[in-house]
């Protein structure tokens, strides 16, 4: 019995080792070709590490404006989406109403809506308004493309917080918005703080909404000006280009370590998705 | 924006004598999200109803004066060679990367992961989810890199004696596949870990007392055990893999010719590349019906799961 359980210990231990090796090897392409002089598109250790990548891609057209204009966009249209959610989510928590139900349904219906579809009606939209090439635009449709999910999210945590706790502050005469935010918000931070860095992780990877949306090469966020390296001179240079990636990538994999050692992060959202 | 916010003052409705008005400012605070998705969200949905039966155009004759065409687009469309390639290729997609890929190795590593040693299970669990956390296009660049023709993968298959290609030109539709399911597998693997962390000890250790062996225990104890999670996952994994964009199009752009033309980029490149505003619409209708479909069956499933 011992011995066929340390069997299959070693064998799930060997296919998640393969596993994980798969998953691992691009990773490590960016990693070596960042630091390699001459890079090209295998997995190859640099034989003469240098610097010269990054202090390549370090200047403001390449790499400070666009990810300024990043930490711009996805910042205001993550706060701006937790502002709104967790207004939404305060009455669909505390108060039932008839109303609630059918709202809920919808947010949830609307999670699942492809957002990639409504990109052509949007983009018209933006025209009628005068919207295109606009940062506040841009903020206010991205906002709305991550509300859905952030409102049930939001919910399902403030669900999480006793409502006897409010009752005491009503009776003292507290209105509903200074319960909110007196007492049930710092009771909750760590479920705000999961959906704002979450809703932030998603913007600043999202490529197709500015894409479509911001059209001057000033205003475009990382995430699109990536695709300035493969101009029209040929060849890009993928030493630069891998720089580049993970200069782009490390905000966003400090707020994740941030989530995952701090909060428990996606682990508390693989529970929230649950249902 | 925050204008529009309900008054801090309001009154508990428990002493305010009328209750409609006071429901009234209790769902005050919801409004500023309303108002977004309404503008934002059901408008261009609604626009898409409409434009979908003109022939709407940015440049040429449905430019000027845009008229109404009936069911024209979705005729034109499910005649034409494009769009029924491009389904067949989302379905594709969507099959093999999302339902097959990302489900089923989402699953086998949270199950494997449960018996490993935690040095093994920490080192797999930062590789799938330093995949997932990376931006969209980048990880659609080290995934190009990965597949091409002198890549990694050629230079593995090489070392083992097998000939290697060139897999975005030979075989597209399946290295965006891989791609997909190399960047999204994380998310299954993190909603299985969830659920299957909740089914209690006694109940496996009970089983196996009773002489279930592994797969019998896996399928008859825990699988029905995650019945809930597994739908929940499908639904979301499916919804996010038909709309993808960005991988598909930083990879290959669709091509080579339409070998890996989605509907996402088939939309985008009528509506955009060729204006056909009217017609890219319509196909949006159509990938919202798809999602709407999906998301309908899984409320479906929520609601008779809580009742």
């Amino acid at each position: 019995m011992i011995a066929r359980d340390r069997l299959s210990k070693l064998a799930s231990n060997l296919i998640l080792l393969a596993i994980g090796v798969l998953f691992v090897l691009p990773l490590l392409w960016v990693l070596f070709a960042s630091i390699n002089r001459t890079a090209g598109l295998r997995v190859e250790f640099p034989t003469n590490p240098t610097l010269g990548n990054f202090k390549a891609v370090l200047n403001t057209d390449t790499t400070y404006r666009p990810v300024l204009n990043g930490i711009v966009l996805c910042g205001g249209a993550a706060l701006l989406t937790m502002v709104c959610a967790v207004l939404a989510a305060y009455p669909l928590s505390r108060f039932k109403t008839r109303f609630n139900r059918p709202f809920l349904l919808t947010v949830l219906f609307c999670t699942g809506l492809p957002i990639t579809a409504v990109m052509v009606p949007v983009y018209g939209l933006f025209v009628q308004l005068n919207l295109v090439d606009t940062i506040g635009g841009t903020i206010m449709f991205m906002a709305t493309s991550a509300l859905p999910f952030a409102i049930w999210l939001t919910k399902t945590f403030m669900d999480g917080v006793p409502i006897s706790l409010e009752e005491a502050a009503w009776v003292d005469g507290a209105g509903n918005m200074r319960a909110l935010w007196a007492i049930v918000l710092p009771l909750m931070w760590p479920g705000i703080a999961v959906v704002l860095i979450f809703t932030f992780i998603g913007m600043w990877g999202n490529f197709f909404v500015p894409f479509m949306l911001l059209l001057s090469p000033e205003r475009l966020p990382a995430s699109v000006s990536i695709f300035t390296f493969f101009g029209q001179y040929g060849e890009p240079n993928y030493g630069q280009l891998a720089a580049y990636s993970l200069i782009y990538t490390t905000p966003v994999l400090l707020l994740y370590l941030l989530l995952s050692r701090k909060l428990g992060g996606a682990f508390a959202l693989g529970g929230a998705i649950k249902g | 924006m925050t204008t529009t916010v309900a008054p801090t003052t309001a009154a508990p409705a428990e002493r305010s004598g009328r209750p409609r008005a006071a429901n009234f400012l209790r769902m005050l605070p919801l409004s500023p999200a309303i108002g977004l998705m309404l503008v934002f969200l059901a408008g261009p949905i609604i626009y898409c109803l409409y434009a979908a039966f003109t022939n709407m155009a940015l440049t040429g004759t449905g430019a000027a004066d845009v008229k109404f065409v009936g069911l024209d687009n979705f005729r034109k469309a499910f005649g034409s060679g494009a769009f029924t390639n491009a389904i067949w290729l989302t379905l594709v997609f969507t099959l093999i990367s999302a339902i097959i890929g990302q489900n089923t190795l989402g699953l086998g590593l949270a199950l494997l992961m449960r018996k490993s040693t935690k040095l093994v299970r920490n080192f797999v669990g930062t590789s799938v989810i330093g995949a997932w956390v990376l931006p969209e296009v980048v990880a659609a660049y080290l995934l190009s890199a990965f597949f091409n023709d002198e890549g990694t993968l050629n230079v593995m298959l090489h070392a083992v004696g097998l000939p290697g290609q060139d897999w975005l030109y030979a075989a597209p539709i399946i290295a965006v596949s891989l791609a997909n399911i190399w960047r999204g597998t994380a998310f299954s693997m993190l909603v299985y870990s969830a659920a299957l962390s909740e089914i209690p000890k006694e109940i496996e250790e009970s089983a196996e007392m009773d002489g279930a062996g592994g797969w019998r225990r896996l399928l008859f104890v825990t699988l029905p055990m995650i019945t809930r999670a597994i739908m929940t996952n499908l639904m979301l994994i499916t919804l996010q893999t038909l709309s993808v964009f960005g991988l598909i199009y930083a990879m290959t752009r669709g091509g080579p010719g339409t070998k890996s033309q989605t509907l996402p980029l088939y939309m985008y490149e009528q509506a955009f590349s060729f204006s056909q505003i009217g017609y890219g619409t319509a196909i949006a209708l159509v990938m919202l019906a798809i999602g709407a479909v999906f998301s309908l069956i899984y409320l479906r499933g929520l609601n008779s799961e809580a009742a």
